[in-house]
């Protein structure tokens, strides 16, 4: 009996959201008085998760599972957790992560249940805590399944270093391989991942026009931040979709959110609500951010935005 | 098949009553879900270009009704309201496939996730019971004759991936623009009554959750003013106070 934990990585890389993950299975151990097990596929630096507190670590190297198929990497996760007999998996709230584990909780016969928000509250019955309404609200629910997989939301529990001196064991696996074929990518180029940013640049109609995004891009890249946008700004075709932040775009859970000339609509603010510290620049001073907002600046962007950039400079000139 | 949920729509204040047990659904209007709108234009477009047969299906009660009678007016052909009260994704995805699997859909689309319980596991669970592919995060899809070509939203970026049909894709804005979703004129909405229109009493009821109690958000919060000339004050309360640069 273990709780598995599938490691997440980008380009053989382990995401920094798998640290968050261990530390919740490792709490979540204590409860259960289980073992917590590492799933790595394809990595070679396993060893950082040590810091995390796994007692074994399954290490997969296997050329066909190199790009990411929901179907083939259901089937992998769900012939381990049989192997091992885990019944609790933890995995991120990435795309790639809830796409697999629909597909994966019939394989196993589990409950999925997705944007979960802390340990839970009970073990007898299993009670845990999830977002809901899009960010707007919280429930707690009742697993009635023996088998669970639970989707962890992003910087809702915190990482805790644990170390611990893990088992490896580098496994193989066989399965029947997915129907879906994989035929290109286009990666957008050298910008921060919303989904990975610590700090993330956002800003709305307030900007006038695309040809003003340079303000905000210059801000992003002195911070080493992403850039995302209001739903107006990317319906009116100034921002790609993917930066559409909000209820019908992303969800952003992230350390720094900093809004500029966005008013904020009741479902950009939920896309938001997640997040730790929120900044908002705006001339109207009766927008709505300003409720929800950590520090507000009454004030226009144009003038703001370049002043603050060139004084972020020079503090991290001074801090570094 | 296009199978859309009922949700309230996204400016609703979200309330709870009878204890924070239940929501609060009193002054809310309920909407197609957004994710599943994108979804049935999409399959309009392939019934006016390529000729398709639109069925659209929810689970849920009488009150699911009208946005049924939306769709069909949009441009489905016929709809079908599987009369059970959708607490669970498995129930919902479980029925859905019940009703699938005695049709020969070629294609099933459904939202990414629904904008009031947002799972996002009901096209994944019911690929998985029926054994079609399913691609989710979907902003393009291309069919021609058994194969379809489908792009998907990634982090960073956007996948191309192919298959063959059957298929079942989660939607999500982009697959149509916002201004390509459909408002139903006059004719839609007269054709719409006297299309075939099905309820279908269904009792298998297999869940795997309960949703016990809800809670909201502490949002009170005691914003910091600062002047546009103070910005050294701003980094130094983002440095030393809340610690994030």
């Amino acid at each position: 009996m273990s709780i598995l934990v599938y490691i997440e990585s980008n380009e053989n890389e382990i995401k920094k959201s798998s640290f968050e993950l261990l530390s919740y299975a490792k709490e979540l151990s204590k409860k259960l008085s289980l073992e917590v097990i590492a799933l790595v596929i394809n990595c070679s630096n396993i060893l950082t998760l040590q810091e995390f507190g796994p007692d074994k670590i399954l290490s997969i190297n296997q050329t066909k599972l190199n790009l990411f198929n929901a179907q083939n990497y259901a089937e992998l996760i769900s012939n381990v957790s049989k192997s091992t007999g885990a019944k609790n998996i933890i995995i991120s709230d990435s795309v790639n992560c809830k796409y697999l584990a629909s597909l994966l909780s019939v394989k196993i016969n589990a409950a999925f249940i997705s944007n979960v928000v802390s340990i839970p509250s009970s073990i007898s019955p299993f009670i845990v805590k999830r977002s809901t309404f899009s960010n707007k609200a919280f429930c707690d629910i009742k697993i009635n399944s023996d088998i669970k997989i639970l989707s962890i939301s992003k910087n809702s529990f915190g990482v805790n270093k644990n170390k611990s001196e893990p088992i490896i064991e580098n496994i193989e696996n066989d399965f029947i391989e997915s129907g879906i074929i994989f035929e290109s990518v286009e990666l957008s180029s050298g910008s921060v991942r919303i989904e990975d940013a610590d700090i993330v640049v956002s800003a709305g109609r307030g900007m006038k026009g695309p040809e003003n995004w340079n303000i905000i891009e210059d801000l992003a890249k002195t911070l080493n931040a992403a850039t995302a946008c209001s739903k107006p700004v990317s319906d009116l075709g100034w921002r790609p979709h993917s930066e559409h932040v909000g209820q019908t775009g992303k969800p952003v859970s992230t350390n720094l959110y900093i809004a500029i000339g966005i008013s904020g609509a009741i479902q950009h603010l939920a896309g938001v609500s997640s997040s730790k510290v929120k900044v908002v620049i705006n001339t109207d001073p009766e927008a709505p951010f300003f409720k929800v907002a950590d520090y507000g600046i009454v004030g226009d962007a144009f003038d703001v935005v370049p002043k603050l950039n060139e004084k972020l400079k020079v503090f991290q000139a001074e801090n570094n | 098949m296009v199978c859309v949920s009922c949700v309230p729509e996204t400016t609703s204040k979200i309330n709870f009553t009878n204890n924070n047990t239940e929501f609060d659904s009193s002054q809310v209007q309920y909407v197609i879900n957004p994710n599943d709108e994108f979804g049935l234009t999409r399959a309009v477009w392939f019934k006016e270009n390529d000729g398709a047969e639109i069925d659209v299906i929810s689970v849920g009660l009488e009150n699911t009704d009208q946005i049924l009678r939306k769709a069909l007016a949009i441009g489905a052909d016929r709809g079908y309201r599987i009369n059970q009260e959708p607490t669970d994704s498995y129930q919902v995805a479980k029925l859905l496939s019940n009703h699938i699997s005695k049709h020969n859909y070629d294609l099933v689309i459904a939202g990414r996730e629904s904008i009031d319980y947002n799972g996002g596991m009901v096209p994944g669970i019911i690929a998985e019971i029926l054994h079609f592919n399913y691609v989710t995060n979907c902003v393009d899809l291309k069919i021609n004759e058994n194969k379809a070509k489908i792009k998907r939203e990634i982090e960073g970026g956007i996948e191309t991936l192919s298959c063959k049909l059957p298929l079942i894709i989660g939607a999500q804005k982009g697959l149509v623009e916002e201004s390509d979703l459909k408002i139903p004129n006059m004719r839609g909405i007269m054709q719409a009554r006297s299309k075939p229109f099905e309820i279908i009493e269904d009792n298998t009821v297999e869940t795997k959750t309960n949703t016990i109690s809800f809670s909201k958000p502490d949002n009170h919060k005691e914003i910091k003013l600062l002047s546009p000339d103070n910005l050294d004050e701003l980094i130094d309360l983002l440095h030393n106070e809340a610690k994030v640069i």
